[in-house]
């Protein structure tokens, strides 16, 4: 009873429910939404946005934001494309992680120098740096869109399984790199929930004087959260571009504000201290499937536009109440003892 | 071994050239609960600083548990037993009271691995120390202040603490309160800890302490037994003044009621409250949080409009259903909390006082501020209500309590009002200002302001007003004379259950 009792209050719950409901409208006007081949589709455009959430949830928690993490996927992805095409390269694919890694950690690296050491605001730093690693990719490395190296491509191509369906005579492919999604999802669960580095970030978003009364070292968790933003972000530049088969160097930029609503729909708190995983997932998806399954429904996708931001609106307007509304309680139940 | 937990010797300590202690003294015994008083400024936060290892003294030596020191670090004064609780109690609002209660223990052991499984229990262990019933899951950010506070405690427990500071630790708390949180002192004292309460409220200082300290611009006035103490004395200990309490006389009471409420009610807040505001008269309101004063208050400043019942203003029944309305009948309110309701605190001071007054203030056609003359009106308040500041381009918050209540004021003193409504208007003030602020009514009393006080701080009321109205459960339950009551028979009829 209790526990159905706090399952009613979670925001995670509402999105889910949102979901279904969606789903089964889909459903009902085209029989369309529960197909193999449409779950397919849907998963495999959830991969990007969803492994950049991972990142920039770990920001909000932490008290800030960050809004350069598909720049620095789109210069770490272009970057290593360039070097890798220049030498001809034909090993293996993970030599291309570690260098969109690497790269997104030297870009991650200036943003939590920025913001640990000097104390800059978090939004003015990343939209600063961002604009510096866009103008570096469009004038240092002049960016055009680029094919990618056989590796990538061959790994891009791989699937997992391929699901059918008869009536469209369609086929849709599960992206291997989904398995790299799920595994960045465990190693990110991992850190925020069962290391004190990750209880620090949510201890530091929360009250940061408190944080470092208890003893955290606020300076690291900072660097830690910048740091891993930019690893994060080197790899899903990457596995944007095999997904994609090529290289395009500027059409990430844009998405950063999608996820970082997807993240806020899905529970986190802007003000920080508070979120969780499965609530930034069930964001990324229910986002996901307003822009890719309204289509079914026969309507056309300038309506997806109004309707992504009517439920921002909604679901952020939802939690945001539902914040008042406990707080008025309080105010009663204090005024009552 | 000494009997003493705490010495602190010739303590100096200055700020760039600011002395913030000049050669302080505090000695506290195993077990003894002290209270350290002073105003704001007088060096007390400096002082805790110091004993726990934040500041390092200029001159002067700390002494704990026998040991001598010279400086000390945070670390080492835990490990001596020194655990201070914040005014902010230094919690994390969106964890569960669990890891409130452990993440400090698990970090002062180096663990970089949570389980949850031990977070337990030493959330468990905390709790039982003083007997405290919480749900552990619970996020903290959904407790009562109170319970906020019974967490810092714990947590300050678990780490063997043996004196233990609380720096203002009733400012936020109910009278209630206040009493469950004296009961868990006392245990704690009980176990031999000892308590350095850090309070400048008199009735506390009288209630729990056995020796006090206090300290004015960072020296020692007095230190002693609290039973040695009094009213006068103490007041004059922390402000160097001497003050005169005597009761408020009202001077021309005549004619009409300026204000008069007849059969006010709303729903759960109050009902069928009826009185009438004299000029020149000070009226209180006393009772119990959830009482319906707040309410009450609220409803005749617009912001919470009545829903049935009449209020007149100098005879004329009014309607007030915004604050609009109620400044256009000249009533005026000054909120219990006024960080978030009366001021804006980042902005200057200046600012914060002309800005009621702005239509007046500025060019007619266009609506340009007339700056010469908004320097003239700034500079006369600052006057006129001696608000301690040189340079009113400040912003508010640098000031202290008193002073910020005194910016409040003066915001409505130049508007034209007929009824000042004013919520606990000295809560966490210091108590010189106190008296300013009560000295500043009495003669806008006098010059024929209707102001009515709604309070729980009965002593205030008692010295303050000419008639005080007690509230319970949402009405008007008994009018009395100040003059023929105490304060405990007034506490009696605000608190009686019968």
């Amino acid at each position: 009873m209790l526990k159905a009792k706090k399952l009613f209050k979670r925001t995670e719950f509402y999105i889910l429910l949102t979901i279904i409901v969606l789903g089964i409208l889909i459903q009902a006007r085209s029989g369309q939404f529960f197909t193999g081949n449409n779950l397919v589709d849907l998963t495999r455009s959830m991969v990007v946005p969803a492994m950049f959430a991972i990142g920039a949830q770990m920001v909000i928690i932490s008290g800030g934001i960050d809004v350069s993490f598909t720049a620095i996927a789109s210069l770490a992805m272009y970057a290593t494309t360039r070097i890798l095409l220049d030498i001809n390269y034909q090993g293996s694919v993970l030599l291309a992680y570690a260098m969109g890694a690497f790269f997104g950690l030297l870009m991650g690296v200036l943003n939590a120098i920025l913001i640990a050491r000097f104390k800059f605001p978090t939004l003015i730093v990343t939209l600063g740096t961002s604009s510096i690693f866009i103008g570096i990719m469009q004038g240092v490395l002049g960016a055009h869109e680029l094919p990618i190296a056989d590796p990538m491509t061959a790994y891009g191509k791989a699937k997992l399984f391929s699901a059918y369906n008869d009536q469209l005579k369609l086929s849709s492919d599960m992206p291997v790199t989904v398995l790299l999604l799920i595994a960045l999802l465990i190693i990110a669960f991992f850190i925020m929930r069962y290391t004190m580095l990750g209880r620090g970030i949510y201890a530091v978003g929360g009250d940061e004087v408190s944080a470092q009364r208890a003893g955290f070292n606020v300076f690291a968790i900072h660097v830690f959260v910048y740091c891993f933003v930019g690893v994060v972000a080197g790899i899903t530049g990457i596995t944007r571009a095999c997904m994609m088969l090529n290289c395009h160097p500027t059409n990430l930029i844009g998405m950063e504000l999608t996820v970082i609503a997807a993240v806020v729909l899905g529970g986190t708190r802007v003000t920080g201290g508070s979120g969780t995983l499965t609530g930034a997932m069930l964001g990324v998806a229910l986002m996901t499937v307003m822009s890719n399954s309204l289509i079914l429904l026969g309507i056309p996708t300038y309506w997806q536009k109004v309707f992504t931001g009517a439920i921002i609106l909604i679901g952020t307007g939802v939690s945001a109440y539902q914040v008042i509304r406990s707080k008025r309680r309080l105010v009663t139940t204090q005024k009552g003892a | 071994m000494s009997d003493y937990i705490l010495r602190v010797e010739n303590v100096k300590k200055s700020f760039g050239g600011v002395k913030a202690l000049k050669g302080v003294n505090l000695e506290i015994k195993k077990g003894e609960i002290h209270c350290l008083a002073g105003e704001n400024g007088c060096g007390k936060s400096t002082l805790i600083k110091v004993i726990s290892g934040f500041y390092t003294a200029d001159e002067g030596t700390i002494e704990l548990n026998g040991k001598k020191y010279a400086r000390i670090t945070p670390a080492e004064a835990i490990r001596q037993g020194v655990q201070v609780i914040y005014q902010d109690f230094s919690i994390f609002p969106s964890l569960t009271v669990m890891e409130n209660l452990a993440l400090n223990m698990e970090l002062m052991n180096k663990r970089k691995i949570v389980s949850y499984k031990r977070f337990r229990r030493i959330a468990e262990e905390a709790v039982s120390k003083i007997g405290f019933k919480v749900d552990l899951d619970e996020l903290v950010e959904n407790l009562t202040v109170a319970d906020k506070q019974l967490i810092a405690i714990c947590r300050a427990l678990l780490s063997n603490a043996k004196l233990i500071i609380m720096d203002e630790p009733t400012t936020a708390l109910t009278k209630k309160e206040v009493k469950a949180l004296f009961s868990v002192i006392k245990g704690l004292q009980a176990q031999g800890i000892a308590i350095l309460f850090v309070s400048h409220k008199l009735d506390e200082v009288f209630e729990i302490s056995e020796r006090f300290t206090i300290l004015r611009n960072g020296e020692n006035v007095a230190t002693g037994n609290t039973g040695e103490l009094d009213r006068a004395k103490f007041a004059f200990y922390m402000t160097g003044r001497e003050f005169n309490e005597e009761p408020f006389e009202p001077k021309n009471i005549a004619g009409e009621p300026v204000l008069e409420v007849r059969s006010l009610s709303l729903k759960n807040g109050y009902r069928d409250v009826s009185f009438k505001l004299y000029r020149g008269e000070i009226l209180g309101i006393t009772g119990l949080l959830g009482s319906g004063r707040t309410e009450l208050a609220l409803s005749l400043f617009g912001i919470y409009p009545a829903e049935s019942g009449e209020i007149r203003i100098n005879g004329k029944p009014v309607r007030i259903k915004s604050v609009k309305d109620a400044m256009k009948n000249g009533i005026g309110y000054v909120p219990s909390d006024r960080l978030t309701e009366g001021l804006f605190l980042p902005q200057s001071i200046s600012r914060n006082i002309v800005v009621s007054k702005l239509d007046r203030l500025s060019t007619k056609k266009m609506g340009f501020l007339k700056n010469k003359e908004i320097a003239a009106e700034v500079e006369k308040w600052i006057q006129d209500l001696s608000i301690a500041t040189n340079d009113a381009a400040r912003p508010v918050q640098t000031l202290s309590g008193g002073n910020q209540q005194k910016v409040v004021l003066s915001r409505w003193l130049a508007t034209e009002l007929s009824v000042l409504i004013l919520n606990g208007p000295t809560v966490g003030v210091d108590i010189g200002s106190k008296y300013d602020i009560h000295a500043i009514l009495r003669s806008l009393a006098a010059k024929g302001l209707a102001i009515l006080i709604i309070s729980d701080d009965l002593p205030e009321v008692l010295f303050n007003c000419n008639r005080v109205l007690i509230m319970r459960n949402g009405s008007i339950v008994n009018e009395i004379n100040p003059r023929e009551t105490t304060e405990k028979q007034l506490a009696e009829m605000a608190t009686d259950v019968s």
